[in-house]
Parts: structure tokens; sequence; C-alpha cells
């Protein structure tokens, strides 16, 4: 059996997002790169399928710039058995890192059983690579999956929908599976197998060894700005009773002259 | 000269960071308010092969040079510098082994601890003796088929949970530091009484307690080197030990400067942040300025280590600047905090009791300056 997962590296979540100058992408130089967490949930999953099926090979892809940290690094010492990188900008759309993906997943030469991904990058939030990957490959998929079930080739999944109701799936092998938070507890990596993750093989890949090229691009960012700060809540001091009628009356202007919701 | 740590290095520091920051961060204050000691996180940590970093590859262990010892210890005691105190008296414990032992006591008295989850106690300070360890009076005779052990022991880290002590006494007092031998010892041998928990000002999570030794009988084999073998062991362990020890204060000392950061940034007083105020901009620039300082002279005390070359000096100048800086800013930090620093609610009171105890054991900040007056002037 083989399994692939997607890991993306994306910021810390205590980042401090800044714009470039020019406002083409954000400020990469000082920040601390972290494996997306719900990526997290991805790997946990493969290995301990990888646990009930000794003979599973679990490799992890991902699309990126080479970083300080590789995330791909923990995720073999936490038990993957190999890593593709597919060294890109950081700034692809979807479609582009999904394209990456598959031709990264090719070329191994292995057939895909089962592909996990995070939910969503908990940077762009784009919620959609798992998805345009699965219409690539031509599987089926589910996203947002909080339980895992495996019979043979039958998967059966469970997923969140609104209001805390579970829709129950099954699916046939091969299939892509975006997990969410409460599928798994993630295991940490281990020291030894940190030290074990640098014998593993690593295959690295550029764009267009994985036939992407900048033809693919969907989306093209315009300009990263940061969301205008809010400005200070206005406080009125209405504790005199006699200045009571004379606040009632400020606050009313305002809301109409300033706030212009009434 | 190259200043970066390895990829490596880097990975090593930030799984221990986040092991830290998710496993003993969260629960440092429960441990600390009832005095309970973190055996399921003590556990999880050597699971994750965080314990014991001086064992060598030979023996089991994972190989760690000095600065990956070091790396861990810092990210460890971010978490939790009492936490951090017991998982650090592992080390401290089989350091002496490490460094004295027989190829075969190594096998015998290591390897089990890579295999299994295991607590060590290193049994140097008695009641009478603390900075003065030369003068330990614990008696080791010689019993024929095995050695005799007499005498009682204070504040031994660990003690009540050990599943290995190594005890320093001495084969005759008149031999002064000549004396001293070293042995290792099971702490279920009949006549080991083991004494209360102390209750502590800070690292109370740690376990600290007296032990009695009465006619303690311990195999030949068990005694590291020779008699009298036992002071150049807990000279040469000390120079291993302190800047795993300072690199501790480190930690509790980074903890308590990214805390004032953030919280200087948020709260208002005058109506700016108080991060505006100059006065509190120097405590801050002086708690970043000690931290460089001490990282570096850290990391140069274990750098010798691993070239093998002498440390002695640098190893004390790193064990005081480091706790001395710790014990200043984490008093920093509590100013910084205002009356809300004072209470149990916010984390940094905690942290300026626990750096306390780093200017006190492993040789007070007094005693590193004896050693490098001594050094120095020599
Ligand atoms: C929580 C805790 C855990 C500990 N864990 C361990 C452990 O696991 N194993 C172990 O063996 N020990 C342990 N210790 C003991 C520790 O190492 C000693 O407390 C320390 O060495 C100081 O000894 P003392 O307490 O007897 O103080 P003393 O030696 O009595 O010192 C008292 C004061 O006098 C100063 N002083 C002493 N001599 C001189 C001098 N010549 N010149 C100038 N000033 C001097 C000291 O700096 C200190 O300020 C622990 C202690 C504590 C508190
Ligand atoms: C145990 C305890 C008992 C108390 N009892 C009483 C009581 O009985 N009655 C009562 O009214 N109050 C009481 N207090 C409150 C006490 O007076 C305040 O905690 C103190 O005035 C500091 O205010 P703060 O805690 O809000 O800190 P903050 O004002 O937020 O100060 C935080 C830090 O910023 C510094 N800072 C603030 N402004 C500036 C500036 N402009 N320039 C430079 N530095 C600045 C401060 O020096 C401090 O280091 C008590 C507090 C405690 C902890």
């Amino acid at each position: 059996m083989n399994i692939f997962v997607c890991v993306k590296q994306v910021p810390d979540t205590e980042t401090k997002i800044t714009p470039t100058g020019d406002g083409s992408f954000i400020e990469t130089a000082s920040i601390k790169w972290i494996m997306n967490p719900y990526d997290e949930f991805a790997v946990e999953q493969a290995l301990l399928i990888k646990q009930a099926n000794p003979a599973a090979n679990v490799t992890v892809v991902r699309v990126g710039s080479k970083k300080d940290t590789e995330a791909l690094i923990p995720a073999l010492a936490m038990g993957a058995d190999e890593a593709a990188l597919v060294e890109a900008g950081d700034n692809l759309d979807s479609y582009s890192i999904a394209k990456a993906l598959k031709g990264a997943i090719e070329k191994t030469g292995k057939k895909p059983d089962i592909i996990l991904a995070g939910k969503q990058a908990i940077d762009d939030d784009c919620l959609q690579v798992p998805q345009i990957l699965a219409e690539m490959l031509g599987l089926p998929s589910v996203s947002v999956i909080v339980g895992f079930e495996m019979n043979g080739a039958a998967v059966k999944v469970k997923r969140e929908v609104e209001g805390g109701a579970l829709e129950v799936y099954e699916v046939s092998t091969p299939v892509v599976l975006a997990c969410n938070k409460g599928l798994n507890t993630p295991r940490y990596p281990s020291l030894p197998g940190l030290m074990k993750a640098k014998k593993k093989p690593m295959a690295t890949y550029s764009l267009s060894d994985v036939g992407v090229s900048e033809a693919d691009r969907r989306v093209k960012y315009s300009g990263f700005r940061l969301p205008p700060e809010k400005p200070a809540g206005k406080k009125f001091d209405a504790t005199d009773a006699a200045k009571q009628k004379d606040v009632v009356g400020q606050v009313v202007g305002l809301l109409r002259t300033e706030a212009k919701v009434i | 000269m190259d200043f970066s740590l390895s990829a490596e290095q880097r990975e090593i520091r930030e799984l221990a960071l986040k092991f830290a920051k998710n496993e003993m961060i969260p629960h440092a204050q429960e441990y600390d308010e009832h005095g309970k000691f973190p055996t399921e996180i003590f556990k999880k940590a050597w699971e994750l092969g965080l314990i014991n970093a001086c064992i060598p590859a030979e023996y089991g262990g994972a190989g760690f040079s000095a600065i990956d010892g070091v790396i861990i210890g810092e990210a460890l005691a971010y978490g939790c510098m009492g936490m951090n105190t017991s998982f650090m008296a592992n080390d401290l414990a089989l350091l002496p082994i490490v460094i004295g032992g027989s190829d075969e006591q190594k096998k015998r008295f290591l390897t089990p601890f890579t295999q299994e989850f295991k607590i060590a106690s290193f049994c140097l300070t008695e009641p009478g003796n603390g900075s003065d360890a030369g003068g330990i009076k614990t008696q080791i005779k010689d019993g024929g088929d095995h050695w005799i052990v007499n005498g009682e022991k204070m504040w031994i880290t660990n003690a009540g949970y050990a599943d290995l002590f190594v005890v320093y006494g001495t084969i005759d007092p008149n031999l002064k530091h000549k004396g001293i031998s070293a042995v290792v010892v099971d702490p279920k041998t009949p006549g080991i009484e083991i004494g209360k928990k102390e209750d502590k000002m800070g690292h109370r999570s740690s376990d600290t307690r007296g032990i009695r030794f009465n006619n303690v009988k311990v195999p030949k084999e068990n005694m590291l080197g020779k008699p009298g073998d036992g002071w150049n062991i807990a000279m040469s362990t000390l120079d291993h030990s302190r800047p795993l020890v300072a690199s501790s204060a480190l930690g509790g000392a980074q903890r308590a400067m990214d805390l004032s950061v953030h919280y200087a940034k948020e709260r208002n007083q005058f109506g700016v942040p108080l991060a505006k105020h100059q006065a509190i901009q120097f405590m801050i620039a002086e708690m970043g300025m000690k931290i460089e300082a001490a990282r570096l002279l850290v990391y140069k005390s274990a750098w010798l280590c691993d070239q093998g070359i002498r440390n002695t000096e640098i190893a004390s100048y790193a064990k005081a600047f480091a706790s001395d800086s710790c014990m200043q800013i984490t008093t920093d930090a509590v100013q910084i905090y205002g009356g809300y620093g004072y209470s149990k609610e916010y984390p940094v009171e905690k942290l300026m009791r626990d750096a306390k105890l780093i200017q006190i054991y492993e040789g007070t900040s007094q005693i590193q300056r004896l050693v490098m007056a001594r050094e120095i002037l020599k």
C-alpha cells in the first residue's frame, strides 16, 4: 500500500506578518516556519495506517522554498519512510501547488492508494489543494475528516458539518482525504527518529521537473496589505445623571454620522 | 568562527521547545502548586529521547555532543525549570559513570537507562558539607567482598523515585580529597532510609530529600575507578554538568523575557503600552543583552567540552553568569508585570522562585567565583 501525505510549511502562528515593500507578497526572511498544524493529523493518520499495515510505505511531499528547518524532516522523524520536495516559491496558487504535488507523486513511480493532507493551510487558508489534486488525479475526495476506519480497500470516514453533526462516507481507495483536528493525536518526532530521518531518502525536484510552469497559475496576487487598524473605541461617561441625556444625544449622533449604522 | 547551529541542532531545539510548550508549560503551575512529581511528563520526554543526553552511542544513547545537551537543557527549562531539575539530575548522576566507569560498568549501568524509563540521583551533598564537598564524611569501608557505606546525604534530587544512586564518600577522612570515592548504589539495598520530601521555595515539582546509609552493602564491582578516584571524577563531572545547569538558567531567563516582552506590549498605563516607557525598555534591553551573553558562555563552555579542552574557568563563568542573570531577569519580569507579577495567577512569580535555586546548586555563585579566581590567579 502506498500512502502519500502532502505537507506545507507555513509561518508559525505567532508570526507578525509584514507585506513586502511592493506588496507582491509577505516578508519571508525573518519568519519561523512550522509544519502546517492540520498536516500533522495527516502524517499521524498515515503512520497509524502503516502500523496496521506494516508493508505500507509512507511518502511525504512538500511544495515550496527550501527552509532553515525543513518540515519534511519532522515528518520523517515521526516515522514516514521517504520524502519529496518540489522547490518553488512560497507564493504559488492552489492550482500550481496541486499540479506540482501530482507531478511529484507520479515521479515516485508508486501508485497511490491513500493521499492524505491537512484540511487547510493556516497561511492562505484556501482549503482547496486536496480537492484540486483529487480532481486532477480523477480520484474521490473527502475533506474535514475527523474519523477514519479501513476495511480492505474500503475506507469509512466521518466528516464534520455545520452544527457539530457528522457525515459518514464509505469510499473506495485510491482516495484523497483532507484531515481535521480531532482525527487523532499527532505523535512527536523523537530525537532518535530525527537522527534516522537524516538517512531516509529525500528527492528534490524543480517545478519544471514536475511539469509546472508560470502558465499554470490561475490566481495572481496583486497586492498584500495589512487590514486597516481598528480605531480605538470611544468611551462616554454617563455616571452623572444630569448629563445622561446629553451623552445619549452624542452617542446617537455619532452612530448616525461616524459609524453610519442608524 | 561560525556562531550558527547546524540544521540538525536547530531541529533538536525545535523539537525540544515544542515539547516544552505543549507538555510542560500548560502543567508547570499545577505541579508547582501541589509539589507533584512529573512522572508522566518525565517519561514522555524520555520516550522522545530528550532525557539522558550524556549517554554515549556505544551504550545505547543517541550520541549527543555537549552542545546538543545544552540546547535540549535550555529548551526543557524554558518549559519548567523545576521539572527540568528532575530531568537534568539523571544526567548529573550518569555523568560520573560516563566519565569514571569501566566499559563493563557503563554497559551495566547506562544501557538500561536507554532501554527503559529510569530515574537517577547524584548524592554528594551532606547536611554538614555543601560547598565544601571535599570534606564529606560518608564512609565507604572495605567489607571484604563488598563495600560498606555509612553516612547521611542531604538535598538529593529525585531521591524518592530513583532506580540508581551515585554516592560519594570517603575511604578515610584523613586523606581529604584523596580519600573520596564514588560507588553506584541500588536504592533498594537494605539499610537505606530515604527522608521526607523537602517543602521548597521553588522547583517544587522536583523531588528533594535526605538519605541515610546504615551499613549499606555495595558490590565491589560498583566502585567507579579505584578508591580515591572520586574527587577527580567529581571535578570532571562538574566541567560537563555546569554548562548544562547554566543552560537551565538560560531557558528560564528566556521564558521570563518572552513573557515580559509580550506583557509590555499588551498592558497600557498612562495611555500607552508599558513597552513605550523607557524605564521598561531598559529592563527589556538588559534582559536581551544578558541572555545573549549567557548563551555565548554556555555554548562556548559546552563547545570546549566537545573539543576535549579543559573548560573549568569558562564553565564557572557560564554557570554563575547565567544563573545570576536569570535571577535578575526573572525579578525584573515580576517588576514589569507590576502587581500581577506578584500573583500566582501569572507565570512570572514562579520563575523568580525557580531562578534562585540555580544560583545555589551545582556550586553556588560564590563558589563559581572562587573557581574562576583560582583558575585566573594560578
Ligand atoms: C533543591 C536542591 C536540590 C539539590 N540537589 C542536589 C543533588 O541532587 N545532589 C547533591 O549532591 N546536592 C544537591 N543539592 C545541594 C547543593 O548542591 C548545595 O545546597 C550547594 O552546594 C550549597 O551547599 P549548602 O547548601 O550546604 O550551603 P553552604 O555550603 O553552607 O553555603 C552557604 C553560603 O555560604 C557560601 N559559601 C560557602 N563557602 C564559601 C566560601 N569558601 N567562600 C565564599 N562563600 C562561601 C555559599 O556560597 C552560600 O551562599 C541541592 C540543593 C537544593 C537546594
Ligand atoms: C499584594 C498587593 C497588595 C496591594 N494592596 C493595595 C491596596 O491595599 N490598595 C490599593 O489601592 N492598591 C494595592 N495594590 C496595588 C499596587 O499599588 C499596584 O499593583 C501598583 O501601583 C502597580 O500598579 P499595577 O500593578 O497596575 O502595575 P502597572 O502600573 O501596570 O505597572 C507595571 C510596570 O510598569 C511600570 N510603569 C508603569 N507606568 C510607568 C511609566 N510611566 N514609566 C515607567 N514605568 C512605568 C511600573 O513601574 C511597573 O514596573 C496592591 C498590590 C499588591 C500586589
